[in-house]
């Protein structure tokens, strides 16, 4: 497990604090050199965050390149996001949960019909978030636009045999992850309504996001 | 499930060469091998559906719903919208990568050095994110549509700590996957070497492709019965079927 690092920037100079309540989308624009950190309020409560360039939203976060860079498939401090163009996108600068998951995508009906039955096509998801969310923006995004998300707090363990389990969360009231912005970004979050598995431990919450402008202690 | 079928059932074959690009649509109904030709080779892959490109292959809908971190025989590869566009049939492997996505220009310049077309003709070195968009070009499709894929006949582990690993010598000559298509399927392929292989040789090895009429899915069928999230799979592809 990697060693956990703490942020010394104050909530006090924030510029921006939101609570997003469970199950619903956050969508919101982060400039070059701002910091965002997204906080575990309640614990265990996975928080699915797409990254997309803010001038060209064709160049997004992609999971297999930061994976391949970084030969590891955890995320954590240091760990460097990395685009479908090979650019690096956000740095994460400060980690007090330990690891984060970049394989496990994002809830919809569909798939949740497929895991747990058909008949849960109704339940709400974080797939219907993004597609309301950007259908709303003034982006002219769509379903094109649903690639690799992060799953912050989200602990999807994979094993030396190639095993993949959705897992009781790490994560605990309190615990946040800091993330450095390394271009102007759209950040578009679902805090996942999933009621199917562990992952929000049965019980979504709010998240709190704070940004700091760039130079912030 | 026939090893070897009747070449008369055969209705395309073709050898891609090593680092080479290709797409087509594969009917529903119809099985894609991809044999290893010389050993030790990569072959990329992206799925969509023909009818409706924006429903593509979804690497995470793959390995959750079937509790895997690997692609093999009795996997299936699901769409974004919970149906299933390949199911893999047949594997003599034993293990695909879906993690690691594919080599780009940098990649390739920093390990095999450079080779311009200028200089070398047809033989310069070519990636895998450039081949993926030429080809998905051809269909109206582009960097927006280039999702994680499969990257069939190469093995890479996760250890404890969640390092990745490549693992050599995963494949053989002779080595083949079969890819049932369960919806018309556009299948978008590149043979560059993966993007952890260590090898600074540039040595993109062959693939070849064949098409053949596959047998209706039984209900003993190898894909249909790994789990019963893939039975369920399969009934919302029935459904998306159901006015044929």
């Amino acid at each position: 497990m990697t060693s956990l690092t703490t942020s010394a920037l104050d909530p006090r100079d924030a510029v921006y604090d939101f609570e997003v309540p469970a199950g619903e989308p956050w969508l919101h624009e982060l400039r070059k050199g701002q910091m965002l950190r997204i906080l575990d309020l309640m614990g265990n409560q996975a928080v699915d965050t797409l990254f997309y360039n803010l001038h060209d939203p064709a160049e997004r976060y992609s999971a297999a390149d930061t994976l391949r860079a970084q030969g590891n498939i955890y995320l954590t401090t240091g760990s460097r996001l990395l685009s479908n163009d090979g650019n690096v996108m956000l740095t994460i600068i400060a980690d007090t949960c330990g690891r984060h998951d970049t394989l496990g995508g994002a809830c919809a009906a569909e798939s949740n019909q497929v895991r747990y039955a058909l008949e849960k096509r109704p339940m709400h998801n974080c797939r219907d978030n993004y597609l309301l969310a950007l259908a709303e923006s003034p982006y002219g995004m769509g379903k094109r636009d649903l690639a690799c998300n992060v799953n912050f707090f989200m602990n999807v363990p994979v094993t030396p045999e190639g095993g993949l389990t959705f897992e009781d969360g790490i994560s605990d009231a309190g615990k946040y992850v800091e993330l450095r912005a390394e271009m102007d970004l759209i950040v578009l979050v679902s805090n996942c309504p999933q009621l199917n598995n562990p992952c929000n431990a049965y019980n979504p919450t709010p998240a709190r996001m704070l940004i700091w402008d760039a130079g912030a202690a | 499930m026939n090893a070897e079928p009747k070449p008369s059932a055969i209705v395309h074959r073709e050898l891609l060469p090593g680092a080479r690009n290709w797409s087509f649509i594969v009917r529903r109904g119809y099985t894609l091998r991809l044999t290893d030709h010389k050993g030790g080779a990569n072959c990329s892959a992206l799925f969509y559906n023909a009818q409706e490109k924006l429903e593509r292959y979804n690497m995470a809908d793959t390995l959750k719903a079937q509790h895997t971190a690997r692609l093999t025989k009795g996997h299936v590869c699901y769409s974004d919208m919970g149906r299933i566009l390949v199911s893999i049939v047949e594997d003599t492997c034993g293990w695909h990568d879906t993690v690691c996505g594919v080599s780009d220009a940098a990649l390739v310049r920093a390990r095999y050095g450079e080779a311009r077309y200028q200089e070398h003709r047809n033989a310069f070195h070519r990636n895998g994110r450039e081949l993926f968009l030429i080809e998905l070009g051809k269909w109206g499709l582009g960097r927006k549509d280039l999702v994680p894929n499969v990257n069939f006949f190469s093995r890479v582990t996760v250890d404890d700590t969640g390092d990745l690993r490549y693992e050599p010598e995963n494949s053989k000559a002779g080595d083949y996957v079969d890819l049932r298509a369960e919806l018309d399927t556009l299948v978008v392929l590149n043979t560059c070497p993966h993007p952890l292989d260590p090898a600074t040789e540039w040595t993109p090895r062959p693939v070849e492709l064949s098409i053949r009429k596959a047998d209706p899915v039984s209900d003993d069928d190898v894909c249909l019965n790994t789990c019963p999230e893939n039975r369920r799979g399969f009934a919302n592809t029935a459904i998306y079927h159901c006015q044929y």
